[in-house]
């Protein structure tokens, strides 16, 4: 770490060419970024700081969903009542990341760009089907969130990309979503295993679509589509719930390491998506 | 509620101990203005920095360190070759006596690498970043070797070796063959086989526990200057100054008036900072570089290279008569002791069945080596990890007997006029006492629901007296100043400061309590084995009720009346004969205004060895709730009763106990040293070594239990070990009842409980 320069471009295409170097690297809340700097896991070169740029801090309408900036950090997201509404299962799982203070800066593209199979709030945008804004050197694009994890540490973006923001869809009555995970701990942890489950329901409380995505039991968060489709047309009835288990088990492909063996993830998996998808029909039901 | 009485013959009331005022270090704590550790800087200072081993167990074939020392901004490079080659000696420092040569090897590496993370070289540069570089520069040839660190593994036969001339002590013949078991240790009284043939219940059980990390939130950092002429100063922050003066100095062959030591502010000790590893270090890289060098440990060091306490394995056998009366146990303890001998297996033995009063007992201590950093002292040291096996034992014992494992505890329990299992006869010990305060306590009588279960354990802890230096004087106002030689790492600052207060019979506010170097008061030995209450606090109590006969001479001569004619009272000599004394009673502060025409300064000093310390008690019940379906433990409410004699200031005292239940829950549930198959600790964070967070722990009741020590002046006795110590088993046995499984390896995480439910499911 011979050199490390600091750069916080007020604009996207300024943004693109700073990142545009070999080992640059974007920042925006830090709270991963600055501590494997710290431990000399991550050596850039430059640390290129994306918070000034417009949009990329600040939730709004648009279309009939929400855009979220992508440094928007997850005391934001808690703070916005008609977001904590509409999407409660994305801003329960933002905020399980780190403490108070982390939420004054942790966001959503830095918890996603992180790329770790246990970020919190990934599978419950996945769940959402929530949409990336990524700006580039060949301009804008748009991708769904659970393609640009690649594996541990990696993504999709290619150099001088960066995530702008993340788009959630239109959201009808009678929907809602839910995560969960489990850490030994109460709060300040990492999860062992995570399920987030959003779902839509019809007037007698039958699931009309349905989404089950999954963080810790494989190199990515994963959507399993089976487990989302074996809900669908429920109402969560014992077979239903016991199909879309056997789904998330047989989707997990988890290791074993010093935060709990294979075994316990998958079962884990499993009981999380159980629990998750009976706190997103209640409060699905609840949604007028 | 009695008003608080003085425990001696003068049956008088007291104004000061036993309140709770406001602690005197408090203010700079919480603002942030405490100076710890690292928080010195000095002109021309260097930063110091360790290279270590990356491997469990090597030999070290070269060390190049060229390269690092042509690099600019690189002042000093050293390794053990820059130390003396010692022969092995003990030292007594602490809570445990050293080996100097070990001691030595520990610190720098010498002809093999222990373990991973063993510090092999260190640098002192002008900056962190050119530090880091030079450690890259160091080039090191090993010839790696098999390792071992499972204790039950390092015993067994074709174990690697660790020490060529280790022959285990303790045995009836001394061995030829080199082995990893440093010490046999062996208790024993009775006829063990005729204890069991009468008994009519017998139960044989075993219970491990994984190495656990003291985790004080400082790590270990310190200063250190060496001048041209051979004088040094060290600033540290430690649990005692003055053993880091003792190991600095024998380590280097220095002389001890060479050699201050300032402490600085200690951010958490627990036992682990009663030794040294950096010291010496920054001493040797100061000397070489000419520089003051700087050296701080990253907490991944701390967990690596310091630290933890044993692993240990634990088998109990134990007997009973149908009627409940414990006829004979059989104990066999092994001890994990790290890369050098020492584990605390000693004192496991002679805790494990402190608490019974048995007739024909055995028990075995295996102190034992392995690849893994040398233990060092935690709270209690050992007698958690006995605690677990002979608690659980006792409850399984019960339970097969059909007793209520209160009663059993109480049928069994130790009294005044029972010897010991290690040896003196108990007089006032509170055991049946504090067995009371919780058989009597509404816990023990709130329903449970589904999933949740009560686990009950006892503990005993010895607590100890020894060597302490106190300096009282008063200041020209009036005012107080109390120095000590110990290191304030439980509120002894205000204990020290209130005893006085108490003596003088002034305010607590008008006395300054201070923790001196070693250059500026006596000996004094670590804050360790709860014993600064006690002993520092009894060397204060004396040095003021010196200084209150000195007053009353001044007094007396300002008078011109008899000594016997001065009583003091409220601060203030007060004259017998009122017509001698037609101003009235003279005040500390008149007496101190005209100290230079009665004698001169107002000053005292006491050094001792106090003795008689009195052994601690303590008994916990704990609920806690599984989650059947994750294997997450929740800690419900917890409620720990236990015998502090007298409670100086009760706040602290409620503070120790509530402090080391909660290291005691981190240990029974999640806190464990996770190696790979190469021998690295996979978990050296705070992220994956996990220690509880507030939100993890209930409220802790802490239920002082008051059996005054009349060897003290005010009746205290030590508290801060004894809370640790029955923990583990606590929750071990509330588990068991939460999800009738009974689990016998903690850290009993969620997976493990899980795993265990759904084996016993099948």
């Amino acid at each position: 770490m011979a050199q490390l320069s600091y750069l916080s471009p007020s604009s996207v295409d300024d943004a693109v060419k700073a990142l545009s170097g070999p080992s640059a690297r974007a920042l925006s809340g830090g709270t991963d970024l600055l501590v494997q700097v710290r431990s000399g896991r991550a050596k850039p070169d430059q640390i290129v700081d994306l918070k000034r740029i417009p949009g990329l801090i600040g939730i709004r309408s648009e279309n009939g969903g929400f855009v979220i900036g992508s440094a928007t950090c997850g005391a934001m997201l808690s703070e916005h009542a008609t977001l904590s509404k509409i999407w409660p299962g994305i801003v329960e799982a933002a905020n399980l990341i780190g403490s108070t203070q982390v939420q004054g800066r942790a966001s959503l593209g830095g918890n996603l760009c992180n790329a770790s199979p246990a970020a919190d709030s990934v599978p419950a945008l996945i769940a959402a089907r929530a949409i990336c804004v990524i700006a580039g050197p060949a301009g804008t694009r748009e991708a769904a969130v659970e393609t640009i994890v690649t594996g541990p540490g990696k993504t999709s973006l290619a150099a001088g990309e960066f995530i702008i923001a993340f788009k959630l869809p239109p959201r009808g009555p009678r929907s809602s979503d839910a995560y969960l995970r489990m850490i030994p701990r109460t709060e300040m942890d990492i999860a062992v295993a995570g399920a987030a489950v959003s779902l839509a329901l019809d007037t007698d409380g039958v699931c009309t679509s349905a989404f089950v995505a999954l963080s810790a039991v494989a190199p990515t968060a994963l959507l399993v589509a089976e487990a989302g489709q074996a809900l669908i047309g429920s109402r969560l009835e014992a077979a239903a719930l016991t199909r879309m288990e056997e789904a998330v088990r047989g989707a997990c492909q988890p290791i074993s390491d010093k935060r709990g063996t294979a075994d316990y993830r998958t079962k884990i998996a499993a009981v999380l998506a159980h629990r998750a998808a009976v706190i997103a029909w209640n409060r699905a039901k609840e949604q007028a | 509620m009695n008003k608080p009485v003085k425990p001696d013959d003068t049956g008088a009331i007291l104004k000061v101990v036993g309140t709770r005022p406001i602690r005197p270090d408090g203010v700079e704590k919480v603002t942030g203005r405490a100076a710890y550790g690292a928080d010195l800087h000095l002109p021309g200072m260097l930063i110091g920095k360790v290279k270590r081993s990356p491997h469990a167990h090597a030999r070290i074939v070269s060390i190049d360190t060229r390269k690092a020392l042509a690099l600019p901004g690189v002042k000093a490079v050293m390794t053990s070759a820059d130390m003396p080659d010692l022969a092995a000696e003990h030292y007594e420092a602490g809570e445990s006596a050293s080996n100097l040569k070990d001691l030595s090897a520990n610190v720098m590496a010498r002809g093999k690498v222990l373990y991973h993370g063993h510090a092999i070289a260190a640098v002192a540069a002008t900056s962190n970043a050119i530090a880091d570089q030079a450690l890259d520069l160091i080039e090191i040839v090993y010839e790696t070797l098999p390792h071992v660190i499972d204790v039950e593994e390092a015993m067994a036969e074709g174990a690697p070796i660790l020490h060529d001339q280790m022959f285990t002590a303790g045995l009836s013949e001394t061995p030829t063959k080199a082995s990893n078991i440093a010490t046999k240790h062996r208790l024993d009284r009775g006829d063990l086989a005729a204890g069991f043939a009468s008994a009519d219940v017998i139960v044989e059980t075993r219970y491990s526990s994984a190495a656990v990390h003291q985790g004080y939130i400082e790590p270990h950092a310190c200063v250190a200057s060496f001048a041209a002429d051979g004088q040094t100063q060290v600033w540290s922050s430690s649990q005692g100054h003055f053993v880091i003066r003792g190991l600095c100095a024998k380590l280097l062959k220095l002389r001890f008036s060479d050699v201050r030591v300032i402490p600085a502010e200690i951010g958490g000790g627990f036992g682990g900072k009663t030794t040294v590893y950096l010291e010496p270090l920054a001493l040797v890289l100061s000397q070489k570089s000419g520089h003051p060098v700087k050296m701080v440990m990253t907490r991944e060091e701390v967990f690596r290279a310091t630290g933890p306490t044993s692993a240990s394995v634990v088998t109990v056998k134990m007997g009973a008569k149908s009627d409940g009366t414990i006829t004979a146990a059989q104990v066999d303890l092994k001890f994990q002791a790290g890369a050098f001998a020492g584990s605390p297996v000693g004192a496991a033995v002679m805790t494990s069945l402190a608490c019974y009063d048995v007739a024909n007992f055995e028990i075995t201590g295996w102190d034992v080596v392995t690849n893994s950093p040398k233990v060092a002292a935690y709270r209690a040291p050992g007698a958690p990890n006995a605690a677990l096996g002979v608690e659980c034992a006792v409850d399984e014992l019960a339970e097969k007997l059909g007793m209520d494992p209160m009663v059993f505890r109480e049928k069994n329990a130790v009294r005044n006029g029972v010897r010991a299992p290690y040896g003196p006869v108990y007089k006032n010990i509170g055991y049946v006492e504090t067995l009371e305060a919780i058989k009597s306590h509404p816990h023990m009588s709130i329903p449970l629901g589904p999933n949740q279960g009560r686990g009950i354990a006892a503990g005993f802890w010895f607590n100890i007296g020894g060597e302490s230096t106190v300096n009282v004087s008063i200041n020209e106002d009036g005012t107080a100043i109390v120095s000590t030689g110990s290191p304030d790492i439980g509120g002894s600052r205000a204990s020290m400061a209130m005893m006085a207060a108490e003596v003088l019979g002034i305010g607590v506010e008008q006395v300054r309590p201070i923790v001196a170097d070693t250059a500026s008061i006596g000996f004094s030995t670590v804050t360790g084995g709860s014993r600064t209450t006690f002993a520092t606090g009894m060397a204060v109590v004396q040095a003021a009720e010196k200084l209150v006969i000195d007053l009353k001479r001044r007094a007396a001569e300002t008078w011109g009346v008899e000594i016997d004619q001065v009583v003091w009272q409220d601060g203030a000599a007060h004259c017998l004969q009122a017509e001698k004394a037609p101003k009235g009673a003279l005040t500390l502060a008149a007496l101190a205004g005209s100290a230079g025409k009665t004698g001169g300064p107002i000053a005292t000093v006491v050094a001792l060895n106090a003795q008689g310390a009195g052994p601690g008690f303590g008994v916990h019940v704990c609920d806690v709730e599984v989650d059947p379906e994750t294997g997450h433990v929740t800690v419900l409410r917890y409620t720990a009763a236990q015998d502090v004699g007298k409670a100086i200031h009760p706040a602290y005292v409620e503070g120790q106990i509530q402090g080391g239940v909660a290291q005691g829950i981190g240990w029974a549930l999640n806190e464990e040293y996770v190696f790979s198959t190469g021998g690295v600790m996979e978990n050296a964070g705070f992220l994956d070594y996990r220690v509880p967070v507030a939100s993890d722990l209930p409220m802790i009741d802490a239920i002082m239990v008051e059996v005054p020590n009349p060897a003290h002046p005010y009746g205290a006795k030590g508290v801060g070990e004894v809370p640790i110590v029955p923990p583990l088993a606590a929750l071990a046995i509330a588990v068991r009842h939460a999800t009738g499984v009974r689990m016998h390896d903690l850290p009993l995480s969620p997976s493990k409980i899980r795993a265990a439910i759904d084996a016993n499911a099948r």
